[in-house]
């Protein structure tokens, strides 16, 4: 069992978790994800790691909650305990000294899991510049944080309530025309969001890493679940990603297989709500 | 008195009744039926049918104490030399192994050595004798396992039952491997039997990390250097699961076998929604292979509530791996056969979800490497399945979390474990490795196998490193 240190609702069903996992918490490297069963009839789910403290043993995550699983987390309050922790699961991010000028950009709750990426690229000595994303101002998260670990903040939202008005790309398109040489592009967001800032990039030429979030089983490599289509090969976004070149990801395939348990999806959640386990 | 040219016939649900639920299909023999069915075993002065088991069970020896009703002495006998028997007797391919060798398969039928093996094994687990811990030598050195799997499993058992502190770590959060992930509920119920056999090694003293993905979580280096492991042995199977790449092979609909059997054996999404994860199971549904695996699917989709369900396989019936028993049970449950056809896209309709299966008709032709006739393509003969479900059980192949994070651990151009086929000693000190993962895809029976072998070699080897 895997007790839960700490909750809060950060805005409106976006919760921010710790749950203690030491042994998780000392190997947990950037890019890298969980998964978690709440309890014993439980989904497997996948969550990133937004942040890890080897002292205390606690692993932090920031979810939205979508459906039954998540609602489920959500229910969960400091000192209970889910059943089901595993990880650190995924390749780690790619972080080296000398990348030059690296990019953050995260889209939503897409923020946190750019958070541990974002402090590993500027404890190597790169420059990072964060662009936090969001519907409206009262939904941007991490703030505080990213601005610990970038150069520069650039915030942008779709109502203009804060930040530039308009979407992520925008902001690549603002660093670009003031003469930033962009060495990398990091996007970690709703697939439309990476997809949009993919199209942006590449006539620049920008290198561009998104991290996928297709559905997932065991995140272990054993059921094929999560294969998405980069470039000629299919590659599974378990073991091989969730990190993987943007401008080779066939994001249609993508969001299409992510619908697939859509009506399912509403049956487990109207149980939930109906065996009163939701929030 | 004439023996019986015939096994005594193996009780089993009715194929309209079984087709809609998951309980076993074959019910077992009773006692009456396992004593006669005993009684037909000559007792040879050179059995045959021992050199037929991988781990050389001495059948005769067994199947004479079930004449006498010494059941708890036949259980002695074959635990000697299988630690699974419940398991073996239920999922062996015993038409290959020990029963293909018996004298009395030359005029009739062999003796029904997995049915016996199986009635002892449900004896004695019904009798449920309390298992005493082994107790540890006080400075017991420790053996760490990795994967908790067929093999993992056999190998703990004897390094406990010889004093060793042994942790198995499993990446999922149940233990058992394929047992409990991929052969479904209806051949292997989980509860009464593979539960029961691990509880049987926990009680032994093996301890089991679940939730612990090796290579991620701890390498095998650092599981020897600071964890204090003084060996360790690696079972992780054969996992990652093989697709055709054809075109639409990423369509919604299409599954790996192993999603498909996962979703239901393991996360039990055959009672959702009291369990959370769903599955779609379509109407009309392919199944591609012809393996056990292929059977288990295409077995599990009618189940979960398909109208009609095909299996689609390049070769003949002769050639069809899977056991005899279990294409005759699919055939008896209503599973279209489409042999000596083979898939060459997958067609999805506006919504990028499956709609068709385009194949093409087969013959055989010349033999190939691996002596069967090959199939070869006849030109002109394609044609369309319709069906809104395709599930690839074409095999698998080694996942490669453990290999690409162990230096000095050779594995070959597959990523297969390099082990020696009598110790399972690796090219790296300390570290042992058998199962699937050193064999490639293979059977229960020998994964235990390797399990064994490797626990000898692995006190041997531990024996000496204390001196
Ligand atoms: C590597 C990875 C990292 C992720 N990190 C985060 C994170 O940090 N914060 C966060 O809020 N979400 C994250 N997600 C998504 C999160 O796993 C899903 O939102 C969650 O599983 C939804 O479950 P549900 O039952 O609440 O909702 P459901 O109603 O089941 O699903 C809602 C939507 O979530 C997606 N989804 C459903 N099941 C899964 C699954 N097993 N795996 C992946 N996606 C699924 C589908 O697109 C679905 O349409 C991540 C996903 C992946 C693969
Ligand atoms: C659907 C299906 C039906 C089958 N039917 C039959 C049959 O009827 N008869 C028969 O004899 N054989 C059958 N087989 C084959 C048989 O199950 C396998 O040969 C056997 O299970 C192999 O045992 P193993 O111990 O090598 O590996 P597995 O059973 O594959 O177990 C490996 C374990 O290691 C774990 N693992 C993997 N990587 C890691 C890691 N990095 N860290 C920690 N743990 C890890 C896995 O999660 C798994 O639990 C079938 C196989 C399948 C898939
Ligand atoms: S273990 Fe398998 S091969 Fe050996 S006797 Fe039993 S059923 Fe036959
Ligand atoms: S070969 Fe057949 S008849 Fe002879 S000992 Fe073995 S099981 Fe009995
Ligand atoms: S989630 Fe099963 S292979 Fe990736």
């Amino acid at each position: 069992m895997f007790k839960v240190l700490y909750k809060k609702e950060l805005s409106p069903g976006i919760f921010d978790m710790d749950i203690e996992a030491p042994r998780v918490a000392k190997k947990a490297k950037a890019g890298q994800f969980i998964v978690l069963r709440v309890d014993d009839t439980g989904e497997r789910v996948p969550l990133t790691i937004a942040d890890n403290d080897p002292e205390t043993g606690a692993i932090k995550l920031i979810f939205q909650v979508m459906g039954a699983s998540t609602m489920q987390l959500a229910s969960k309050n400091p000192g209970e305990s889910i059943a089901d922790f595993t990880g650190p699961l995924g390749t780690p991010s790619h972080v080296e000294p000398g990348m030059g000028t690296i990019v953050m950009v995260g889209g939503g709750i897409g923020v946190a899991p750019c958070y541990p990426i974002a402090r590993a690229m500027h404890n190597a000595g790169n420059k990072v510049i964060g662009v936090l994303a969001a519907k409206s101002k009262d939904i941007l998260i991490f703030e505080d944080r990213m601005a610990k670990v970038c150069d520069e903040i650039v915030i942008c939202t779709d109502d203009g309530s804060k930040g530039i008005k308009g979407f992520a790309n925008n902001a690549i398109t603002m660093l670009h025309d003031r003469g930033e040489k962009i060495d990398q592009v990091t996007a970690i967001g709703p697939a439309i969001m990476m997809k949009s800032i993919c199209d942006t990039t590449r006539p620049l030429g920008i290198h561009t890493v998104v991290s996928l979030n297709p559905i997932m089983v065991d995140g272990t490599g054993m059921c094929g679940g999560c294969r998405v289509q980069i470039g000629n090969e299919t590659k599974f976004a378990c073991v091989d990603g969730p990190e993987f070149d943007g401008h080779l990801v066939d994001f249609k395939s993508l969001m299409s297989r992510s619908r697939m348990y859509r009506d399912e999806e509403q049956v487990a959640k109207d149980h939930i709500c109906h065996i009163g386990l939701g929030r | 008195m004439a023996i019986s040219m015939e096994k005594h016939k193996m009780p089993e649900q009715d194929p309209k009744v079984r087709a809609h639920n998951f309980d076993e299909v074959a019910l077992g023999y009773d006692e009456e039926t396992a004593v006669a069915e005993a009684q037909r075993c000559l007792h040879c002065k050179v059995p045959m049918c021992r050199k037929g088991c991988p781990v050389s069970i001495d059948i005769p020896q067994f199947i004479a104490k079930v004449k006498e009703r010494d059941f708890e002495g036949a259980f002695e006998i074959i635990t000697m030399s299988n630690s699974l028997p419940a398991v073996c007797g239920r999922v062996c391919p015993q038409e290959n192994q020990c029963e293909s060798k018996c004298i009395l398969g030359k005029k009739g039928e062999p003796v029904a050595i997995g049915r016996l093996e199986r009635f002892v094994a449900d004896y004695m687990l019904q009798k449920g004798e309390d298992i005493k811990p082994i107790e540890k030598k006080p400075d017991a050195q420790k053996v760490a396992i990795v994967g908790a799997g067929p093999s993992g499993l056999s190998c703990a058992g004897d390094l406990a039952k010889k004093g060793y502190d042994v942790t198995i770590f499993e990446a999922l959060h149940v233990a058992g491997g394929v047992l409990s992930y991929g052969i479904p509920e209806f051949r292997l119920p989980k509860d009464k039997i593979v539960n029961k056999e691990i509880d049987n090694l926990k009680k032994l003293g093996v301890k089991i990390e679940t939730d612990s993905v090796v290579g991620r979580l701890y390498t095998v280096d650092e599981l020897m250097e600071e964890e204090g492991f003084d060996a360790v042995f690696v079972g992780t199977g054969a996992g990652l699961p093989r697709f055709m790449n054809i075109p639409g092979e990423n369509l919604s609909g299409v599954y790996s076998a192993n999603e498909f059997l996962t979703r239901t054996n393991l996360m039990k999404a055959y009672k959702f929604p009291e369990y959370a994860t769903p599955i779609k199971h379509g109407k009309n549904i392919a199944v591609v292979g012809g393996g056990n695996v292929a059977m288990d699917a295409a077995r599990t989709a009618l189940r979960l509530g398909a109208e009609h369900v095909y299996i689609v396989y390049r070769r003949s019936e002769a050639e069809l791996p899977a056991r005899a028993e279990e294409v005759h049970h699919a055939k008896e449950e209503g599973i279209d056969f489409r042999l000596l056809n083979n898939p060459i896209e997958v067609i999805g309709d506006e919504n990028g979800w499956v709609k068709e299966l385009r194949c093409i008709k087969m013959e055989l032709g010349e033999p190939d490497e691996s002596g069967r006739r090959r199939p070869v393509p006849i030109e002109g003969s394609e044609f369309n399945l319709p069906v809104d479900t395709v599930i690839i059980a074409i095999g698998t192949g080694a996942n490669p979390i453990i290999g690409t994070t162990t230096p000095g651990m050779d594995t070959n151009k597959k990523g297969y474990i390099v082990a020696n086929a009598e110790t399972g000693a690796t090219t790296k000190p300390g570290v042992f490795a058998g199962g699937d993962i050193v064999t490639g895809a293979a059977t229960v029976i020998l994964a235990m196998g390797a399990g064994k072998k490797a626990a000898k070699a692995i006190d041997e080897y531990l024996q000496e490193k204390r001196g």
